[in-house]
């Protein structure tokens, strides 16, 4: 049976975000995993929050500006001339 | 015809009035913040209206720029307050300045322990699930999809994201761990349900 109690899940899920970016300080960075290696509802947590995060970064949530809205755009800002050069 | 442009844009040459630069910032620009405007306001026209003032504001006070953050922060800063302003006028009734979203700890407290996260991505990422996702981004209250949409969606580093909203490096933290937490929630009851009729 697991040592940690309720009140030590709650305490951590507090370092989870910063522990995925990364930016957690290295005593907190330990405490969290020695909790994590024997707590599997927030092993679950960590899992599917990256994922969440992964999710949003794929590419197909980006579209693009649509051409009719970049037209009224640089119409907006006199920028009429430049319409046709394009970013890659 | 289209030309290769770089990426790299010469504040000199946009102080200066260089016209081409200027088109230049904005189409580098222009995708990014017309997304802002259009997950924070949720319609194309409010989208347009954001981006349309967030690049005349730019133009008015480029000369006042004095690079104490980067541009991109900058432009940033300026179309985030365009979409507040919006949402103000439009939503009175949502406090977009509320300092204590989602301060409240049982907000924070996961209740979904269905682990989805290894379903393949076509699986997670069907039309369907696309649309779900974007809804929940769209139910996360203003003042936390702000700090989510510019951290995780547009990629900004904490420290620019403070800068760009005003608000602390604790802050943005406390309102990006909420938004996480809450759309984590979201998403494994959706996908819990669907591995459970599988």
């Amino acid at each position: 049976m697991n040592e940690h109690t309720h009140k030590d899940c709650e305490e951590l899920l507090g370092s989870l975000s910063s522990y995925i970016d990364g930016d957690l300080n290295p005593e907190l960075c330990q405490e969290l995993e020695k909790h994590l290696a024997g707590c599997d509802n927030c092993r679950v947590v960590l899992n599917t929050t990256k994922r969440t995060i992964d999710l949003v970064h794929t590419p197909i949530e980006k579209p693009d500006l649509p051409e009719d809205v970049r037209e009224r755009l640089f119409k907006r800002l006199s920028l009429d001339d430049y319409l046709n050069l394009k970013p890659n | 015809m289209n030309k290769t442009m770089s990426l790299e844009i010469s504040l000199e040459a946009l102080i200066a009035g260089d016209r081409a630069e200027f088109a230049r910032l904005v189409d580098t620009y222009s995708s990014p913040i017309y997304r802002l405007g259009l997950r924070m306001l949720g319609t194309p026209q409010d989208a347009e209206d954001v981006l349309q003032n967030t690049f005349l504001n730019v133009f008015t006070h480029l000369s006042t720029f004095e690079g104490r953050s980067s541009l991109s922060t900058w432009l940033y800063r300026i179309a985030a307050n365009e979409a507040l302003m919006l949402i103000r006028k439009k939503k009175p009734e949502v406090n977009v300045d509320d300092v204590q979203a989602g301060e409240n700890d049982e907000d924070l407290l996961p209740t979904q322990f269905v682990d989805w996260s290894a379903l393949p991505e076509d699986e997670l990422l069907s039309g369907e699930g696309k649309k779900f996702l974007d809804s929940a981004i769209q139910t996360l209250p203003e003042s936390m999809r702000i700090v989510f949409l510019l951290r995780d969606v547009e990629g900004l580093s904490i420290k620019e994201t403070a800068d760009a909203l005003n608000l602390t490096e604790t802050n943005v933290k406390t309102r990006l761990l909420r938004a996480r937490m809450f759309l984590r929630e979201r998403l494994s009851a959706y996908y819990g349900e669907r591995m459970i009729e599988e």
